[in-house]
């Protein structure tokens, strides 16, 4: 701090700064201009184009399913991947070492490639039907962050608390759900966060399972933009973004934005 | 018992793993082999055509492109943020996440009212007099790196700053009273210490940016294919496949290849661990 930076550097992070907010500032403002088409600066001022939104039933119906499967996709997640991040920690030297790894290809394999082979084997091949599959798709993108999240909290657990319990006489699920769990809450809820948010912004898993009457808003998004160049979608962006503000509000009140910046 | 119960408790996420992506991505790409036409008969006619290698190349070209302007942003601005004052970081932090967080949709939609004919930016260079009628800027290459560059410098600074901090300061300071100028001190202090975590910010960017799929569709079109585009219009606009597996094939093994060998070398680079 008490080092001098020089001027060249600060002006460049200036720059990156004006760069990383300026194209957010523009959808704003494109979101409320009574044009027909995508004007900024605003020419004019209307709400007409979030109302539009309601309109087009392929927007309410998108937001409704994306909303569907970010939730339970995240919860169903978190059912399999709490218990897993528990057996990491607590059975490390019984596990082979290979599972974690295990854990993480849902990142590492890219992303449209998954969705390919799930249209191709859970789809069609075994007839899944395209909402179970999306379902499928999402779990499987936001298990390695529950599972990496909740596994970091339980790594700061000091579990001689879990194991006095027990010896006391607790049941081991019992202890669990009033001891282990309560203290990685913060974790649980930060997973589940993260989890949400990759799963509503998901475009590369959900492209291949879109069915008829089925698709997410991202896609729905992409679908507009193909066919008309009105501000309907930049008043949906202003949305989502009202969402990512609302969830970091919620994060800084519960758990401090610093933990989710790491 | 208790290697049951590790057991136990690990077996959904496993057997989700396994049944839903091992098995279906194995199978894709086990396609690739059974192909009529002979083994690697897919993939001769992959790199035969001059079309599909382009479609390669520019997935390089670009990846790579992103890849090291974001590094290069990246680092000049984790650097300054973390010298900042606490509750400047904190504020600065914050206007990395929110991006982030924002989706990538979203944030390449922004870039289609930026460079679009009636565009910010035709806008401005018209009334600055440079232009007299709006120019093509978007579906080329330039618009797809300048996007993909967007969308991935959050993730990079975000990465940075964590490396920069993991830095002692006592370091610095011991440089600096040793009489090293700031800029040596960067160079032949933080530079080699930054150099694991530099690699890791690279691999992320680089494998997001190489298999990504809504930026290069917004802002490239069927002019600027890259190889999940292709990937797309492979399986669900022409229906074919046998293709689409062999781009997912290839992707894969890039991906895979990348981020073993790059891993590796980050490992070897690290100088605390000398």
């Amino acid at each position: 701090m008490s080092r001098s930076i020089h001027p060249a550097l600060i002006a460049m992070t200036v720059l990156v700064y004006i760069f990383l907010i300026g194209p957010l500032v523009i959808i704003f403002g494109a979101s409320v201009s009574d044009t027909t088409f995508l004007a900024f600066p605003p020419q004019g001022l209307t709400l007409h184009w979030f109302e539009n939104i309601w309109e087009i039933s392929a927007f309410r119906r998108t937001i409704v399913t994306s909303l569907q499967v970010a939730l339970v996709g995240t919860f169903i997640a978190l059912l399999i991947g709490i218990p897993a991040a528990y057996a990491l920690n607590r059975h490390r030297i019984h596990l082979p070492g290979w599972l974690s790894t295990l854990f993480v290809l849902p990142i590492l394999v890219p992303e449209i490639v998954i969705g390919f082979s799930l249209l191709r084997s859970v789809n069609v091949e075994l007839g899944v039907p395209v909402f179970a599959s999306l379902l499928i798709g999402h779990t499987l993108l936001v298990l390695p962050y529950v599972i990496r999240v909740i596994s970091a909290a339980l790594a700061s657990f000091d579990f001689s608390i879990e194991e006095a319990a027990v010896s006391l006489g607790s049941h081991p699920v019992k202890t669990f759900f009033t001891i282990v769990l309560p203290n990685v809450r913060s974790g649980v809820i930060a997973a589940f966060i993260l989890a949400f948010i990759t799963s509503i912004n998901d475009v590369s898993v959900s492209l291949f399972l879109t069915g008829p009457g089925i698709s997410t808003l991202p896609i729905q998004i992409l679908a507009h933009v193909e066919q008309f160049f009105d501000p309907t979608v930049a008043s949906v962006s202003v949305l989502l973004m009202m969402l990512t503000i609302i969830v970091m509000i919620i994060v800084e009140r519960t758990l401090g934005l610093t933990v989710v910046a790491k | 018992m208790k290697r049951l119960a590790g057991w136990m408790l690990s077996s959904p996420a496993t057997l989700a793993v396994s049944l839903f992506l091992i098995i279906p991505v194995a199978a894709t790409i086990s396609v690739t082999f059974t192909a009529p036409g002979g083994l690697l008969a897919p993939y001769a006619e992959f790199f035969d055509s001059a079309f599909q290698r382009t479609v390669l190349w520019r997935t390089f070209e670009v990846a790579a492109i992103t890849t090291v302007v974001s590094l290069v942003l990246g680092l000049m601005t984790a650097y300054v943020v973390s010298r900042c004052p606490p509750w400047m970081k904190s504020v600065l932090i914050i206007l990395a996440v929110f991006p982030l967080l924002t989706g990538v949709v979203v944030r390449s939609f922004a870039w289609l009212i930026i460079l679009g004919r009636n565009g910010v930016m035709n806008n401005t260079l018209e009334w600055l007099g440079l232009i007299e009628r709006p120019i093509a800027l978007l579906y080329t290459q330039t618009s797809v790196v300048i996007a993909l560059i967007y969308i991935f410098i959050p993730l990079m600074i975000l990465v940075l700053i964590g490396v920069l901090e993991n830095i002692p300061d006592d370091l610095l300071q011991a440089s600096a009273s040793l009489g090293a100028s700031p800029t040596r001190t960067f160079v032949q202090v933080v530079l080699p210490l930054a150099t694991p975590g530099l690699i890791v910010g690279a691999v992320l960017v680089f494998t997001a940016s190489f298999t990504s799929y809504a930026t290069p569709h917004l802002l490239g079109g069927t002019r600027q294919m890259m190889m999940g585009t292709f990937l797309h219009q492979r399986a669900m606009v022409t229906f074919d496949w046998v293709s689409a597996s062999t781009v997912a094939a290839i992707m894969v093994v890039v991906i895979m290849t990348t981020v073993l060998v790059m891993t590796r070398i980050a490992k070897r680079l690290n100088p605390m661990a000398a």
